[in-house]
């Protein structure tokens, strides 16, 4: 299982790790069409945390023991055991946001439209890592771990 | 009588606790022998979650908290519609109900809490309920189409969940609390007035300082009378004061009891073998010290898995554990965690420092201990990256340096002194610099 190294060091700042996480999770996949005409407006799963002039994007760690699973009351998180993600589900999830209160790195978003949590899923199902792929400066790397 | 088999585990209980120690020992004893004794007939499902059912937001299939194969996959065997009596610890049994007998290696108590209920007459007719239990649900659900006018007495958490799916069901609901302020225990009294506000603004009638003098009606509550003589028609009546810990089978033994059992970091209870967690234990609270009765969620099932973690022989410590809670009532989202300190019952040693927004209805308070540790925190309207905060106080960090910082909206690891930051990051954040 890897995680997403951040490089604080060579980081601009230019929020483009945000803007393609949400096009990886929107429905059309495109940048244009996904903040333009989709209903649900895409949001990202990480956040650029900035005190200029230093700026990092920091997502989800999929922890080893991760407390936001520990706290889920409905059984919407879990760590998968084969590929050591923490996964969503959120069919299952009644945003209940005890995960945000128990994530050690803030990492777990509430969409503000609706009574639900998203996360960083390492873009499951796609061919890349948007976050990664479309960083400029190569600020963030996928490792393997 | 029969004597069931001997199990390497044995685990009373079927909860959060349980399934935490049931993962936390598979992780580590893949083939020990494991067995449940359940006291109810029903999969393991969340408790959490049912006013989430009784509000119409989930089916009755996402009450399940882990799927339908787990006690299969996780090679449990379950012991369902039994209750677990007497514990002999000199020749490691468990008696059940029935007469039968189960041996143990190592014993998890995870029994929980049962719904406190205040001595007045006429509680036990057929439309009251506690919020506690699947036979809860099933019957408050039967009773729903016709209810009008319902009761809940008491306005801790329980209450005003309860409250709030009543009303969204279209029932007129009037809540009662003893105590002059709603969710006084949990939160502070600005909070508490935040919470009524939201309340009365979604049309709930508050009694404050009042409950039941007087339960009218034969086999069904018609109507309550309060204390303050005021009479209150209603169809349902709803009892969510609170729980105790179930306590029953540590009485009599060598088993500490001090409110929950007693039990140590490791969540081993005085009797060797034996280990408790969850809403009837007494845990340790990382931000006071003591030994105390958690009744949350994420304690309950930590709790389990640490103890499973020790019960198949990895040394673990539940050191994560105190007050915390996630709540919203109506629009009002409220985070709080670690010791709750409402304006003169401030202890001396401790700063508190807060900020209320009127405009916006946000508010933050931090406790603060002489050293800079956070030792309690309340949000109420901005929840985001709330974990940042538990994780501070769980690394007794000094914040001093940067408490105003913890006001800010978008308040994160960027605020942090550099040398904190990336220590605080380093461990679990693999971060190109450090």
């Amino acid at each position: 299982m890897g995680r997403i190294k951040a490089k604080p060091e060579v980081c601009m700042g230019c929020h483009l790790c945000e803007v393609w996480c949400a096009v990886a999770h929107s429905k059309s996949k495109h940048i244009i069409k996904a903040f333009l005409y989709e209903e649900d407006k895409p949001l990202p799963r990480l956040v650029v945390e900035e005190k200029l002039p230093l700026t990092f994007a920091l997502q989800c760690r999929h922890c080893a023991e991760p407390d936001c699973v520990t706290a889920c009351i409905s059984g919407a998180l879990s760590k998968d055991p084969e590929t050591g993600r923490v996964v969503h589900d959120p069919n299952q999830c009644v945003g209940c946001y005890s995960c945000v209160l128990t994530c050690p790195y803030g990492s777990i978003f509430i969409n503000p439209r609706k009574r639900e949590i998203i996360k960083c899923d390492l873009c499951a199902g796609l061919d890349t890592f948007y976050c990664v792929s479309h960083c400029p400066n190569e600020a963030l790397v996928y490792e393997d771990c | 009588m029969s004597n069931m088999g001997d199990y390497d585990y044995l685990i009373i209980g079927n909860s959060a606790g349980a399934v935490g120690c049931i993962e936390g020992l598979r992780s580590v004893d893949k083939n020990g022998t494991v067995a449940l004794v359940a006291e109810e007939d029903y999969h393991v499902y969340s408790r959490a979650l049912i006013p989430y059912y009784l509000g119409g937001q989930i089916t009755r299939d996402k009450l399940y908290y882990r799927s339908l194969d787990f006690y299969d996959r996780a090679r449990v065997s379950v012991i369902n519609g039994h209750r677990a009596v007497k514990i002999d610890s000199t020749v490691r049994v468990v008696e059940l109900d029935n007469g039968s007998r189960l041996g143990y290696g190592k014993l998890l108590l995870a029994t929980g809490g049962k719904p406190i209920y205040p001595p007045i007459p006429g509680l036990d007719k057929q439309n009251v309920f506690s919020f506690h239990s699947m036979s809860d649900v099933l019957g408050i659900e039967k009773e729903l189409a016709a209810v009008q006018s319902a009761v809940v007495l008491g306005g801790g958490v329980i209450g005003l969940m309860a409250a709030e799916v009543l009303h969204k069901r279209g029932i007129n609901v009037h809540v009662l609390e003893l105590a002059e302020r709603l969710l006084a225990p949990v939160v502070d009294a600005t909070t508490s007035h935040l919470v009524e506000g939201a309340l009365q603004k979604a049309g709930v009638t508050l009694y404050l300082k009042n409950t039941i003098d007087q339960v009218h009606g034969t086999e069904r509550v018609e109507s309550v009378t309060l204390k303050d003589g005021r009479n209150i028609p209603c169809d349902l009546l709803i009892v969510g004061v609170g729980v105790a810990p179930r306590v029953e089978l540590a009485q009599g033994t060598d088993m500490e009891v001090n409110r929950g059992i007693v039990v140590d970091k490791r969540m081993q209870t005085a009797v060797p073998g034996i280990f408790a967690c969850g809403d009837c234990a007494s845990t340790y609270n990382f931000v006071t010290g003591a030994g105390q009765n958690l009744p949350l969620w994420p304690n309950a099932y930590l709790g389990g898995r640490i103890a499973g973690f020790n019960m198949a022989g990895m040394e673990r410590a539940f050191v994560q554990g105190t007050a915390m809670n996630a709540m919203h009532f109506f629009d009002v989202n409220i985070i709080n965690a670690g010791i709750n300190v409402t304006g003169a019952n401030s202890r001396d040693a401790l700063g508190v420092i807060q900020e209320y927004e009127k405009d916006t209805q946000t508010y933050r308070k931090f406790i603060l201990s002489e050293e800079g540790h956070i030792k309690g925190f309340i949000l109420v309207g901005q929840i985001a990256r709330a974990g940042i905060f538990l994780n501070l106080m769980r690394r007794k960090i000094d914040v001093r340096a940067f408490q105003q910082d913890l006001f800010k909206k978008d308040f994160g690891y960027a605020d942090l002194p550099e040398a904190l930051r990336w220590k605080l990051l380093q461990d679990d954040v693999i971060l190109g610099v450090v």
